[in-house]
């Protein structure tokens, strides 16, 4: 109830204005109650809110209905445009320092996630761009958190800097530059500790660890599950330090984000990365648009896609579809499908970026058993060579070995090879649709 | 007798009793929200339907969520309507009693379930909400009421987290009981529900992995965590504590449904209050969930633990509402009722 999609909030008002040619100031005004009440719901700040549906409006009123669209689908695609806008319009590249090294400053309230993106950072930049990174423990305070630093920079292998807890953060940093000199790391993160944004003595404290790093880039490090208080939080670091990007983590949970336009709004500074998971390699650069969607519960196809993408080899994809275009796809491609789709992790986390899947009938409240994919795998690897690539010899007395081999009934089994049979029809009838379609998305099972 | 003289009675009467900690943690939230509300008043002379926007912006302002300020305003209409009030000052006091009803509604249990033998207590929540601080806290605050207190390290999953656990043991001078990072947090509470038996503790506190509540596996992992506790101790854990970041918008709500689905959550401990964010989402968790705010963590030190107690929060909330600077305007406000009258 709570956290309808703005699609689904627009309709009763939209119902009323059905075939009209012409968006009239009136039917403007009410839809903008309800894209008030999308983005409050979603925690977008509520002056940034006002301002923005100010935006919306004067753009909306008067506006010809395109052909393609209703009304209410041009109020969302106006939102969504504005608020794609708001957000940045590209994404925006790390600067690095033309003289080595770069010096990156994580800031953050507590438990926003500075240190674990530290470490995801660290690791992007040597991957992607090459640099040989330096971590840097300057969170004296939090019991451990050198520790923490140190047990990411293991996993990573990468070397951390640190002086212990009782040396004083301006020392540390003062030292590790030094340190990344003499040793020719080129590209230097240091995670301070996570305050209070009101906390003056540690606010001065943070404003003398630039002075002395002079950093290319101060990251805010912002909880995207952050409410209303996010614009003061991001005012108050933007202020003392001048934020240079904005970092937005634990992504990878259900909260719709509204923060992250708030903190733009306020500070200016551009959303660089998001954090999606407790994996070291989570972390993306930030797409504004996907973000729109998100914020209006649109779901995020264009992420789910892409990460198809990173995931399916692309050979593989072509040969699978002309498997699929001949109907000649056996038990082993289906298998290999099935580790494919594992490898895009938990299934759960994949339908939920699919727009209106929380609203599927079926799929609302369903809970993906990864185990039941497992038991799949069991039965196809019971199979031999020769059954999997004819799937037509599997007659009852094959069915009880595997199900015996297996550990699964029988019934399981029947299921499986009905559904095999089901989805190999339907092959059929897709590449009889296909046909002259020169691109398949290579996901037969979604 | 008003509603406001009630509580400023109490104020003085009971001044001791509004620890010094909690007022000066919520200095400024209350800053925020009082002068916001007072700033209200002055402004309208009369209450009409853009006071009640205002209102509203305020309220939501303060995470206290759509629906509920929605609520929350239309009570204070009828409110407003029954009593026959006029001026913005007398609808504020209507606003606090209002406030006050919803944030008193449990009054019984705010305090911990405390047993005679050993009491579990399974802390549960969000990645970086303050688990493990607020832990480390609440032991040092059961330790100094003289139990023995035992703490046990289920959080095997964040790099560090161990290690943080043991120091705020070695800090308030409790033993830990660990296993090497990765292993089954399972197997930790269970290892740490047999040591806290033989060595007859007085209380268990089991901290876990911070999970956001929409990973099916980890939550099915909480779980398991329980029945762990539910199978060693009877009628245990006899707390499960979701710590809740102040600052968190309406996403609360959802980890607040999905954690009390899988550990039937029985309390709430809001955590970082002394932040300027303004601990509005309380007000949407006591009307939309019944689950009961036990903790408010308002700062990193070791004392900065409070019980929740709704009649101290809407007097911080609302302090400054009643202080001198408004005494005129109230005094007079009573005159013209007692006219009116």
């Amino acid at each position: 109830m709570a956290f309808e999609g703005l699609s689904e909030r627009l309709q009763s008002t939209l119902s009323k204005m059905r075939g009209k040619g012409k968006i009239s100031e009136a039917d403007v005004k009410e839809m903008m109650r309800e894209v008030r009440l999308a983005l409050l719901e979603a925690d977008v700040n509520f002056k940034v809110v006002k301002q923005f549906v100010n935006d919306v409006k004067e753009r909306a009123v008067g506006q010809d209905v395109m052909k393609s669209l209703t009304p209410g689908q041009q109020v969302v695609k106006i939102v969504h445009e504005e608020l794609s806008n708001l957000m940045g319009s590209d994404v925006v590249p790390i600067s690095f320092s033309q003289k080595p090294p770069t010096v990156v400053m994580m800031v953050g309230l507590q438990g926003a996630g500075k240190t674990t993106t530290t470490g995801k950072l660290a690791n992007l930049i040597r991957k992607k761009h090459n640099r040989s990174p330096l971590l840097v423990a300057a969170d004296i305070y939090r019991p451990a958190a050198i520790k923490q630093l140190e047990t990411l920079g293991k996993q990573l292998d990468l070397p951390v800097f640190s002086l212990g807890d009782q040396v004083k953060p301006e020392e540390i940093v003062t030292k590790a530059l030094e340190y990344a000199k003499t040793n020719h790391h080129d590209f230097v993160l240091i995670d301070t500790a996570g305050r209070l944004h009101i906390d003056e003595t540690l606010m001065g404290e943070l404003e003398n660890v630039k002075t002395i790093a002079k950093p290319n880039e101060i990251f805010l490090v912002v909880d995207s599950m952050t409410g209303q208080d996010a614009v003061n939080v991001a005012d108050s670091f933007n202020e003392k330090l001048g934020i240079t990007g904005v970092v937005l983590t634990k992504l990878d949970g259900d909260t719709r984000g509204g923060a992250a336009l708030s903190i733009k709004a306020v500070t200016g500074a551009p959303i660089k990365f998001v954090g999606l998971g407790e994996k070291l390699d989570a972390l993306e650069p930030f797409h504004p648009e996907r973000m729109a969607s998100r914020i209006l519960g649109m779901g995020d196809v264009l992420s789910l896609i892409e990460k198809a993408e990173t995931q399916m080899d692309q050979d593989a994809a072509k040969e699978l579809e002309s498997k699929i275009r001949d109907a000649s796809f056996t038990f082993d491609d289906f298998i290999e499908q099935l580790a494919q789709v594992k490898n895009m992790g938990p299934i759960d986390e994949l339908l939920s970026m699919l727009p209106g899947a929380g609203k599927m009938k079926g799929l609302k409240n369903v809970q993906i058993d990864e185990k039941q994919l497992d038991h799949v795998e069991a039965i196809i690897r019971s199979m031999t060579k020769h059954e999997r690539a004819n799937p037509e010899v599997l007659n009852a007395s094959r069915r009880k070995r595997i199900a015996k081999g297996s550990g699964r009934s029988i019934q399981e089994v029947n299921r499986l090879i009905k559904q095999f049979d089901d989805m190999k029809k339907m092959m059929k009838q897709m590449s009889g649709q296909m046909k002259g379609k020169k691109k398949g998305l290579g996901l037969p099972f979604f | 007798m008003s509603f406001f003289k009630k509580l400023k009675e109490k104020l003085t009467t009971s001044t001791q009793e509004v620890s010094q900690k909690f007022t000066e943690g919520l200095t400024k939230t209350r800053d925020g929200f009082a002068s916001a509300v007072n700033d209200l008043v002055y402004r309208f002379r009369e209450v009409d339907e853009d006071f009640f926007d205002e209102l509203e912006d305020l309220l939501i302002q303060a995470d206290v969520g759509v629906t509920t300020t929605m609520d929350l305003v239309e009570d204070l209409k009828e409110e407003v309507k029954r009593r026959n009030l006029k001026d913005p000052v007398a609808v504020r006091d209507a606003l606090v009693e209002v406030v006050a009803k919803r944030l008193q509604e449990d009054e019984s249990d705010r305090e911990l379930n405390m047993q005679d033998g050993l009491t579990v207590i399974l802390f549960v929540g969000v990645n970086g909400v303050g688990k493990t601080t607020t832990i480390g806290k609440l032991a040092h605050q059961l330790k100094s009421e003289g139990r023995s207190v035992m703490l046990a390290a289920g959080d095997t999953f964040r790099a560090g987290a161990i290690e943080q656990l043991q120091v705020w043991g070695e800090r308030v001078g409790v033993p830990v009981i660990r296993q090497t990072e990765g292993s089954d947090p399972a197997a930790v509470v269970f290892d740490a529900v047999q040591a806290a038996k033989s060595r007859n503790m007085d209380v268990l506190i089991c901290d876990t992995a911070g999970r956001l509540q929409n990973k099916v596996n980890l939550m099915k992992e909480l779980e398991k965590v329980k029945r762990v506790i539910e199978r060693e101790v009877p009628n245990g854990p006899h707390e499960v504590l979701l710590a809740l970041d102040a600052t968190t918008g309406q996403n609360a709500m959802v980890q607040a449904k999905a954690f009390k689905e899988a550990t039937n959550v029985s309390g709430i401990v809001l955590t970082k209050l002394d932040g300027t964010a303004k601990g509005g989402i309380v007000l949407a968790i006591r009307n939309e969930l019944d689950i009961p705010v036990k903790y408010v963590g308002l700062g990193e030190k070791i004392d900065d633990l409070q019980e929740f107690d709704p009649e101290q929060f809407v007097l911080g909330l609302f302090g400054d509402v009643f202080e001198d600077k408004n005494e005129g305007a109230l005094t007079e406000k009573e005159d013209t009722n007692e006219d009116l009258a």
